[in-house]
């Protein structure tokens, strides 16, 4: 079993704090992590409320009790380190700096909105800011991950790709081909599997077949693998850290299943979100696992800040996403014609290749 | 008559199928605790148990393709996609496997599998979500695919399909699953292969399937009440197999067709009605046939932009006094 390697087994398990890279933390980059997880939650029960008035069409999966994973895995990054999801996206979007104006703008289905209104709440992109989505097909995310990596390794940069996927995802063929061809070819991936113990309404023992964990799947591909609790900030950090040292030194794939929680249904249409889990379990989490609560709690015990302080901070958070939510419903509808920009480039971009033969039909 | 939903009447056809056959299942996502991710197969789990109502992971193209090994062994497995646009995960299971074993083995073995779930646009969830791929199965031969705009049309032909000893693919649409019909409460099946006219006209044709059924619809009261226009509205049902005769009969009759299809216009179904249509009754048409298709791009997010991409009855009534 290739689970941990020796260097890494150095941390004390029982302290991520002490991790070199927890270590290396400034007050000042302890409170801006808390910043990120408050600014995911906000904003989620900000787009929730908007739900609810009706002003936004589909689907909206909320990402609130998984802020660790997302803030906490692209908290390590640099610039060479890339990052894709899937339909539950906006904590790894606000976490990689994509601008809370543009994301809700995006949800609305606004011009101003990061996809100009064209991919909605699951299909948020910033390849400037290294974010590839946003994939709203189960699982499809992955052999795309595995293609960031490639070209990463391709042009010779020190980077990598983290492919952030559920514990549904992984009984995806494509994401098991892809294993296959990280391992085979060292290719500079990291698999973040988000355990939140669902698909929808299927608990994990109804879903997947494994020894102990989803993660050790990776074993078959001879691929390092390790768990780690999401609701400390540390452990992911420094679990993350590893990871990513092992894609940029070794251009090493890796499997990184990440244990958390997610309080509401999987999307706000989940007219079963409390049927097939007790509310108990959630309020369990919810007072006894709560990523924020414990990195607050750790902050003032660290002496980091105090509670009036947190306050003040989540005022003002909370003053942004409310701007936000007004910027996005004081926007405009993209015009009708743009339904047909960004189809082809050729034809955006005026090239000759572009007006050469017919690109569109009328009916 | 009894009015239920178009989603109830799926649930009975299967229920019903359930019953009369020992070797219908019904496999899927979330279809048997969870009751359906858009509730089609409420209740059905809790009836038939774990035999006949099966949960599955994540898996399109490993159980759909066990779907179709598994009639080949002469189960009558009954496969609900979650959405049609997860089917591209199956491709390879559904049109090589189901659509060519039986053409491959030179007759020897046949797939009597359905593959059923919702295929439409216009609820915003985005351009992966929104396909409509019936023209796609529609053009492997080997393969049927039916397209229910009603209540009525979604039980009759549910049962057709689950009886027919090929594998047949239903397209149903979450905007119908919640709309009402009369439905009756004695046993019927439809014909794979026959088209129904849901409306009576003498001027005008409009030639339709699924949803887009209800559009032409609408467009034939508009017509009717504010130009005094008569369009009759055919709708097909079946894609393949395809009612022609019926397409020939209304086309002779009114002498102009508007054709009025959710696929995007580039080989959809209406191309091939469209090309049908020329070369068997051109000497009947009095225009150019027209088109509404939805407009021809990704589906778009945006809700004030997704209405207008998808045929609305006011483009059909557009069009078709462009040939009046
Ligand atoms: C190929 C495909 N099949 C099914 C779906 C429908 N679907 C969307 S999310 C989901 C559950 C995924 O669960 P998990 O991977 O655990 O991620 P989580 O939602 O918990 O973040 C399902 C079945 C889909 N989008 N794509
Ligand atoms: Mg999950």
């Amino acid at each position: 079993m290739i689970s941990v390697t020796e260097e890494e087994v150095a941390i004390d398990p029982a302290d991520y704090a002490q991790a070199k890279i927890n270590k290396s933390l400034s007050s000042k980059d302890k409170i801006g992590l808390l910043r990120e997880m408050l600014r995911i939650r906000r904003f989620e029960q900000v787009s929730l409320k908007l739900y609810n008035q009706g002003v936004m069409a589909g689907f909206l999966h909320l990402y609130i009790g998984q802020e660790a994973v997302a803030v906490g895995t692209i908290s390590i990054m640099g610039d060479n380190d890339h990052v894709i999801t899937a339909y539950r996206d906006h904590g790894h979007a606000l976490a990689v700096g994509m601008g809370m104006n543009e994301c809700m703008a995006e949800q609305l289905g606004k011009a101003t909105g990061c996809s100009r209104g064209k991919g909605g709440s699951m299909h948020f992109f910033d390849p400037d800011k290294n974010f590839w989505g946003g994939h709203g097909i189960v699982g499809g995310q992955t052999p795309l991950g595995l293609g960031l990596a490639y070209g990463l390794k391709y042009k010779g940069l020190k980077g990598s790709c983290f492919c952030y996927m559920g514990d549904g995802a992984v009984n995806q063929g494509a994401y098991h081909e892809s294993l296959n061809i990280a391992a085979l070819w060292k290719l500079p991936v990291v698999y973040v599997i988000e355990n939140n113990k669902y698909s929808m309404g299927t608990t994990i023992d109804r879903s997947s077949a494994m020894r102990n964990c989803l993660a050790e799947r990776a074993d078959g591909y001879g691929i390092v693998w390790d768990i780690a609790n999401g609701e400390d900030l540390y452990e992911v950090r420094a679990k993350a850290q590893n990871a990513l040292e092992r894609a940029h030194k070794h251009s090493l794939p890796t499997v990184l299943e990440i244990d958390t929680y997610r309080y509401y249904g999987h999307s706000v249409s989940d007219a079963n979100a409390k049927k097939y889990r007790s509310p108990e379990e959630i309020e369990r989490h919810k007072a006894h696992h709560d990523p924020i609560h414990l990195w607050q709690k750790r902050l003032v015990d660290e002496g980091v800040m105090t509670d009036e302080e947190i306050e003040k901070l989540d005022e003002s958070i909370k003053n942004e996403v409310n701007a936000a939510a007004q910027f996005a419903l004081d926007s405009e509808f993209p015009a009708p014609e743009t339904i047909f920009e960004d189809v082809y480039w050729e034809v955006d971009n005026n090239t000759a290749a572009g007006s050469t033969g017919r690109h569109f039909f009328g009916d | 008559m009894p009015q239920i939903t178009y989603r109830k009447a799926i649930n009975d056809a299967l229920a019903e199928e359930i019953i009369r056959d020992e070797n219908v299942v019904i496999i899927g996502e979330e279809v048997a605790r969870y009751n359906g991710a858009y509730k089609v197969t409420e209740g059905l789990w809790e009836r038939f148990g774990d035999k006949r109502v099966v949960d599955t992971p994540i898996s399109e193209a490993g159980f759909i393709g066990m779907g179709v090994g598994a009639s080949m062994l002469g189960i009558r497995p009954v496969m609900e996609l979650m959405f049609w646009s997860f089917a591209y995960v199956a491709w390879d299971q559904i049109i090589n496997n189901a659509g060519q074993v039986r053409y491959m083995s030179g007759g020897r073995i046949h797939c009597p599998i359905v593959i059923r779930g919702p295929a439409n646009g216009g609820t915003g969830v985005g351009a992966t979500h929104s396909h409509t791929p019936e023209n796609f199965i529609a053009n492997t031969p080997g393969l049927k695919v039916v397209c229910p705009a009603t209540a009525y049309d979604a039980k009759g032909l549910m049962k057709a399909a689950i009886r027919d000893n090929d594998p047949v693919c239903v397209m149903e649409n979450t905007l119908l699953y919640g709309e009402t019909w009369e439905v009756p409460d004695e046993e019927y099946v439809i014909p794979l292969g026959v088209a129904d006219i849901k409306r009576e006209g003498t001027d005008i044709s409009f030639i339709a399937h699924g949803r887009a059924v209800i559009t032409a619809l609408k467009a034939a009261e508009i017509l009717a009440a504010e130009h005094g226009i008569q369009a009759e509205v055919l709708d097909l049902r079946s894609i393949r197999p395809l009612d022609e005769e019926a397409i020939l009969r209304t086309v002779a009759k009114t002498h102009r067709v508007v054709l009025v299809d959710e696929n995007k216009p580039f080989c959809g179904v209406s191309a091939q009605i469209a090309a049908m249509i020329q070369e068997q009754a051109f000497d009947d048409l009095d225009a150019p046939v027209q088109r509404v298709c939805s407009l021809d791009a990704p589906a778009i997010y945006s809700p004030a932009l997704e209405k207008i991409q998808l045929p609305t009855p006011e483009r059909v009534v557009y069009k078709a006094l462009q040939i009046l």
